[in-house]
Formats: structure tokens, C-alpha cells, sequence
């Protein structure tokens, strides 16, 4: 990746010198190119598309998982073959680490755009995301991320960023409404990570259960990289609480939880998205056992059959948590350019914007803000060693998992 | 008070840990007077090769115990390894140059020492295998469990060999001649050199015990965990008063206990709405609501506040003396 960007530079470079030095052997250097189309046409056209998600830290795991659905659908498009205004295409994925860090994110956003991407599929957290999305709303390139819920994210009024995952607000008011209905607490405790994903989904679970009339005890606040719980969860234990909210991911939420049971708190510990894995069981051990979590979308396993195939034929592994949303997000651009019969971002962008496509995780349109319609947030349980969905709410309603497979298989 | 007993008791044994590796950062300073920053990826490689033995040894169907020991035991072998040779290529060469050749260099070790480690064990986070069946003993409403108790008692027993080494036998006694004037050590026929590598290796040997435990103790190891530890470890260290060994124990054990005490309380401290002339101002406060100023998020700057009032009366940390010839 490094030479083909290095390589790409000196070209410039000496275009540009070629540029300053002569102007009539650049400019038959452009007849020649002319000439030359014909054949050109043969050798496709590479079109970039950027993918930005944490490949270090802690979260690399879901990273990885993330880039993967994007490179999925880029080597499926490049296998089918595709033709844009009359010539062949090849897609290229540019990926690229923003470390889960704000800076880095923007820094890589000027770097996806300097490398003239004509989409982006990321970020991955919603920390990254929002700083990141200015940049590419300067530069009219449409953004699409798999996983970032926070709902600033599309409040900003850029008309080129969307999600295919459901917002924090429709994700913590479904986790605080089960919680509410199914299991009755009295008094709960929410903790976040303070970072924007974090915070966002506490935030919004303490207001639905505020509303539902549960007390909820002063916010108590980690960091991503807290490892020692203690302090805050031995305060909280002498208040007795029903149950715990943490947001914040699966590397905190995992000792969390572990040293919670290690207090000896009997709550029911509950969790956004982001430690909504399979991860858990091992991060936690046996404490994991009987832990609530939601996820936005529905889950892996409840994606496309024909996509899970794909994905473990390729990268011999189980999707692990947004894959099939990144991997709907790159097919949504290049089926948007597809229908614009351009990979011009000008030209595109209004494809995506009421395009109505049917993705590895169900239907997909947009609303005027970008962001899916009819999102269905998931609730699992974690049982025997794997989370399972338990009961799935969309609209305002709950389901059980059960019921929900059936209205989807009526509907088929 | 259990939540109280219960808060020392955390505080204790996150601070035991972080003692045994400010035992590291001390042991090196108190003899070259180098801040070695790439002790806490030592720690950090010690983790991970107990992570790697444990989970090889796990199918074997060893006692629990006796597989964590043998993790162990291979850690310690190769964290030495690891200490002597940095100080072997990389400070050795270093000695006579200015004081901040040597400190970049350990900051490029570290770096250097945390990309192998992203290399060989992946940049993922690693769940520790948590073999060791964990009993909670109940202490007047406080809980603690058998790693807590196992983790105490090693930090502590360490704590005492290396004061018996330093205090009590030759080779303890070359160290702290040639920390107090390595030219005249020298001239006295210490061979300072393998004085020094002695030093290095031994801390690195404590470094890996305290991965080992870090570990076992919250269930999880990444490549990264190296940093924040050891700039815990390096703070307890300076608590102490750097170069000073048993000031390293307790700046440590301090530094945990005012960590886990600060979060615990801080956010109580802070509610305003138990303070009448606030409450009546603040509307969060209606219907016993909360306004807290200061949540438990600022549990870290807490313990670094104690560290800056202490350095501001005594700048040379707890137990740290006044030397004139140590800058």
C-alpha cells in the first residue's frame, strides 16, 4: 500500500515537473494520451474506495472485522465485474488506521481525500467519525460507517453522511426499555467510558429509564483504557443497585464485569453494542453468564446466509459484529454508482440518497438525515458461553426473538 | 465502612502490583540514574509469555496452580533475558554520554519492545486465561478472593527478598556502592558492570512476576498495557522518592489505595446537592437529584494531584534524602 502511494506521489511529482518545465511536450503528452484511450479502456479503471476502523489498541479485533466486510464486497464487485460510463472498473480498497483516536481519525479523513477516494465506508467508532465527517462533507464524498451510533453523527445537516446501523438513541432507549419491562429494577446504575459512543448510549438509556420511573444513580465515569473497575463498582455496591449500564466496549466492559461478580454484586450488568461479543465470555469468564446487551441491526448470525459463506470462505473466520454492516455499506456505494453510471461523488450521491437496496442485513433506505429507516435494535442474553438474541425491538415494539424470525419469515 | 474496607482492599492489591514494578523504575535509577521507560513493557512481555504458556499447558491437564506456576516461571527467565539484554546493547554503550542520550534511547526501547510484541502476539486484546477456581472470603462485608490474597502475600514476600538482598549480602551491598560512587566502586574491585546488569536483570525478574499477577489479577493482556502501568509504577516510584527502595514500595502501595479511595469518594465530596446553600440554587438538584462536580473520572488526576502536593514539600519524594552530588 505504502509503494503504490509513494509510487502515485513521484508520479505527481514528476508530472508536475514535466508541467513547469515544457508546456508543449506535456500537452502532446495528453494527445498521446488521447490517442491511447481505446486501449486504455481495456486495462480497467481503478476506482478507491476508503475504509478507516482501528487495526491497533484494543478495539482492533472489531477493526479487522469491519475491514473485512468492506474488502468482502470490493472483491466481490471486481469479481462480477463492473462497468461505469462504458468502461471497466476495478475498485480499490484503501484502508486505513485512525488507532480509535479523534486526531488520527481526522488526519486519515485528509489523507483518504488528498488520495482522491471517491467513498468512504467508517468510521468505526462514532468518536472518530464525527470529527472525521467536515472533512469529507468538504470534499462532497459520501460516508457511509457500519457501526458508528452516536446520533450527531447526522445531525450535523452534511447531506453526503450515512449509517446502516441504528442510532444510540433508538439502541439505548430499546436496552432501557427491556430492561425496565422484563426485569422491574428498582434502582440502576449506569456507567460510560466518556467517549462520544459511550456517553451518547448512557445518556439515552438514562433518560427512557427516568422516564419509566427507575431511579438511577449519579453517572460514574471510566475511561476506554480502564482496566481497574473497583473503586467505582465498591462504591456502587453499597447502593445496592438492580442493575448496571456500562457504555463502552467489550475490553473495559469484560473486567468490568468480571470484577463485579468478584464484589459480589447480584445486578444484572447490561451493555451497549460495543461489548456485545461473543468476547465477553472470554474477557469475563463464568461471571459473563446471563448479561444483557443490544445491539443495533440484527446480529451477525441473523444476516444473509449467502454473505456468512462468503465471509468464512475468505477470511476463515465468523463475522464478528459490524462485517455485514460495512460489507452492506460498500455494496450500497457501488451500487449507488452503478445506478449513476458514474463514480463521480457529484453524480452518485443522489442515487444513494433514495436508493432502496437489500442488503446482508435486510432491506436498506435512507431517511432525509442519512440514516437507515426502520432500524431494529437486537437484545441478547449471554448464555452457556455465547450471546443470543433474545428479544428484538423495532418501532417502539418489543419482540421476542422467536416471534421476530417469524414475522421476517411471513414477510418473505 | 465494608464499602470503606472494601476500597483499601482494592486500593491494596492494584498497589502491591504497582510497587513491585516501581521496585523496577527505583532499583535502575538508585544506579545510573536512568529512568528505564521501557520497564513497563518488561512487565508487559512478561504477561504475555505466561499468557502464551498458560493457555499451551492449559489441554495438558495440569492443577490450575501449578500451570500458572510454570507460566510463571518461564516469564521470569525471559524478562531477564529482556533486561540484561537492553542494558546491554542499548544503555551499556550509552554510559558516559549525557544524561539525555540514555533516556530517549529507553523511550525507543520501550517502543521498539511494544511493536515485537504487537508483531508476535497481535494487537489484539488477549483474555488471560483465568484458570485459578477464584473464592471471595467475605472480611467484614468486604470481599476478597484468593488471586487478591495470593497477590498480596507474593508482592509482599518479593518486597522482602529484594530487601534482604539489597541490606543483606554481598552482592546487595556492590549495589549500593556502586549507586552511591560507581569510580570509586570500582577502584574498591566491584565490577561494576555486571553490578549494573545484575540490577537490570532483577528488576526485570520482579517486572515479570507483576505481569504475571496483572494478568491474573483483571483477566486480560494487550500490547499496550505496558505504558499505563508503568507510568502508575514510574509515579509510585517518584511518590517514594526515586532511587530510594523502600520508598518505592510505599509510594506503591499509596498510590493505590489514594487511586481506589479518590474514585470511590470523590463524586460523593462533590455532590453539590448535599450541600444546602447549592442545593437550593441547582435545579438538578429537585426531587433528590444529583449535581456531582467531580465524578469518578477524575480518579486519576486525584492520585496525581497527592503526587504534585507531595513533590511541592518534599521534592524529593517520601523517603527520598536530599543528596547533593544527584541531580
Amino acid at each position: 500500500m505504502k509503494k503504490t502511494q509513494l509510487a502515485v506521489t513521484l508520479l505527481a511529482a514528476a508530472v508536475a515537473l514535466a508541467g513547469c518545465g515544457d508546456k508543449k511536450p506535456a500537452a502532446q503528452a495528453e494527445k498521446g494520451a488521447d490517442k491511447g484511450a481505446p486501449a486504455a479502456s481495456a486495462a480497467a479503471v481503478e476506482v478507491k474506495i476508503g475504509h478507516v476502523a482501528p487495526l491497533t489498541g484494543g478495539i482492533a479485533h472489531l477493526g479487522k472485522d469491519n475491514e473485512n466486510g468492506a474488502r468482502l464486497a470490493i472483491d466481490e464487485a471486481n469479481a462480477a465485474g463492473v462497468k461505469l460510463d462504458g468502461k471497466d472498473v476495478k475498485f480499490v480498497l484503501v484502508a486505513e488506521d485512525d488507532q480509535a483516536d479523534p486526531k488520527v481519525g481526522t488526519t486519515v479523513a485528509q489523507k483518504l481525500v488528498d488520495a482522491k477516494v471517491v467513498g468512504v465506508v467508517g468510521h468505526l467508532n462514532s468518536g472518530t467519525s464525527i470529527p472525521a465527517s467536515p472533512i469529507y462533507n468538504q470534499a462532497g464524498i459520501p460516508v457511509i460507517s457500519g457501526s458508528a451510533t452516536n446520533p450527531k453523527l447526522t445531525e450535523q445537516g452534511f447531506k453526503n453522511q450515512f449509517r446502516v446501523v441504528g442510532r444510540d438513541d433508538q439502541q439505548g432507549p430499546a436496552i432501557a426499555s427491556y430492561i425496565a419491562s422484563e426485569r422491574k429494577p428498582k434502582v440502576v446504575a449506569v456507567i460510560d467510558d466518556a467517549t462520544a459512543y459511550g456517553e451518547g448510549i448512557a445518556n439515552e438509556v438514562e433518560k427512557t429509564l427516568k422516564a419509566a420511573k427507575v431511579q438511577v444513580l449519579p453517572r460514574e465515569k471510566g475511561t476506554d483504557k480502564t482496566t481497574d473497575w473497583k473503586a467505582i463498582l465498591t462504591k456502587l455496591r453499597g447502593r445496592n443497585p438492580d442493575a448496571v449500564f456500562y457504555g463502552g466496549m467489550d475490553a473495559t466492559g469484560g473486567p468490568l464485569l468480571k470484577q463485579g461478580k468478584e464484589l459480589g454484586m447480584k445486578a444484572v450488568f447490561s451493555f451497549g453494542d460495543g461489548a456485545c461479543t461473543d468476547k465477553m465470555q472470554e474477557l469475563a469468564g463464568s461471571a459473563a453468564e446471563g448479561l444483557l446487551c443490544s445491539q443495533a441491526g440484527i446480529p451477525p448470525m441473523a444476516a444473509s446466509k449467502k454473505f456468512i459463506d462468503a465471509y468464512k470462505a475468505k477470511f476463515n473466520q465468523d463475522p464478528i459484529l459490524y462485517a455485514p454492516f460495512t460489507y452492506d455499506a460498500t455494496n450500497l456505494l457501488i451500487e449507488a454508482m452503478k445506478k449513476a453510471d458514474s463514480s463521480d461523488p457529484k453524480k452518485y450521491l443522489p442515487e444513494l440518497q433514495k436508493i432502496s437496496f437489500n442488503g446482508a442485513t435486510g432491506p436498506i433506505s435512507f431517511d432525509d438525515k442519512g440514516d437507515r429507516k426502520d432500524a431494529e435494535i437486537t437484545i441478547f442474553t449471554m448464555k452457556g458461553g455465547k450471546i443470543e438474541p433474545i428479544a428484538v425491538v423495532k418501532a417502539g415494539k418489543t419482540l421476542t426473538y422467536e416471534e421476530f424470525v417469524k414475522t421476517m419469515g411471513t414477510a418473505k | 465502612m465494608d464499602t470503606f474496607l472494601q476500597q483499601v482492599i482494592n486500593g491494596l492489591t492494584a498497589g502491591s502490583v504497582y510497587a513491585v514494578v516501581a521496585l523496577g523504575y527505583t532499583m535502575v535509577y538508585g544506579i545510573i540514574q536512568l529512568i528505564n521507560f521501557a520497564h513497563g513493557e518488561v512487565v508487559m512481555i512478561g504477561a504475555m509469555v505466561a499468557f502464551t504458556v498458560i493457555n499451551a499447558l492449559v489441554p495438558a491437564g495440569l492443577p490450575p496452580v501449578v500451570i500458572v506456576l510454570i507460566g510463571a516461571g518461564c516469564a521470569v527467565p525471559v524478562c531477564m533475558l529482556v533486561g540484561y539484554a537492553m542494558e546491554r546493547l542499548a544503555y551499556r554503550p550509552l554510559r558516559h554520554a549525557p544524561r539525555l542520550a540514555p533516556l530517549i534511547t529507553a523511550i525507543g526501547v520501550s517502543i521498539i519492545l511494544q511493536h515485537l510484541a504487537l508483531l508476535v502476539w497481535s494487537r489484539n486484546i488477549l483474555a488471560f486465561p483465568q484458570i485459578i477456581p477464584s473464592r471471595t472470603y467475605l472480611i467484614g462485608g468486604a470481599a476478597i478472593t484468593t488471586i487478591q490474597i495470593a497477590i498480596l502475600a507474593i508482592c509482599f514476600a518479593l518486597m522482602a527478598a529484594l530487601a534482604v538482598l539489597v541490606y543483606r549480602t554481598r552482592l546487595g551491598t556492590a549495589m549500593r556502592a556502586t549507586a552511591q560512587n560507581a569510580q570509586v566502586a570500582g577502584l574498591m574491585g566491584i565490577d561494576i558492570n555486571k553490578v549494573i546488569a545484575a540490577t537490570f536483570i532483577i528488576g526485570a525478574g520482579l517486572g515479570a512476576v507483576a505481569g504475571v499477577l496483572y494478568g491474573t489479577y483483571y483477566g486480560i493482556a494487550q500490547y499496550t498495557m505496558g505504558s499505563i502501568l508503568g507510568l502508575k509504577a514510574f509515579s509510585a516510584a517518584v511518590l517514594g522518592g526515586i532511587g530510594n527502595i523502600p520508598g518505592a514500595m510505599l509510594g506503591g502501595v499509596l498510590l493505590g489505595i489514594v487511586e481506589a479511595l479518590g474514585a470511590g469518594y470523590i463524586g460523593d465530596f462533590t455532590d453539590l446537592c448535599q450541600y444546602g446553600f447549592f442545593a437550593a440554587r441547582i435545579s438538578d438538584c429537585a426531587g433528590g437529584g444529583n449535581f456531582v462536580l467531580f465524578g469518578s473520572n477524575y480518579q486519576d488526576v486525584f492520585a496525581f494531584i497527592v503526587l504534585i502536593l507531595v513533590l511541592v514539600f518534599r521534592p524529593s519524594g517520601l523517603l527520598g534524602e536530599r543528596v547533593g552530588d544527584r541531580a
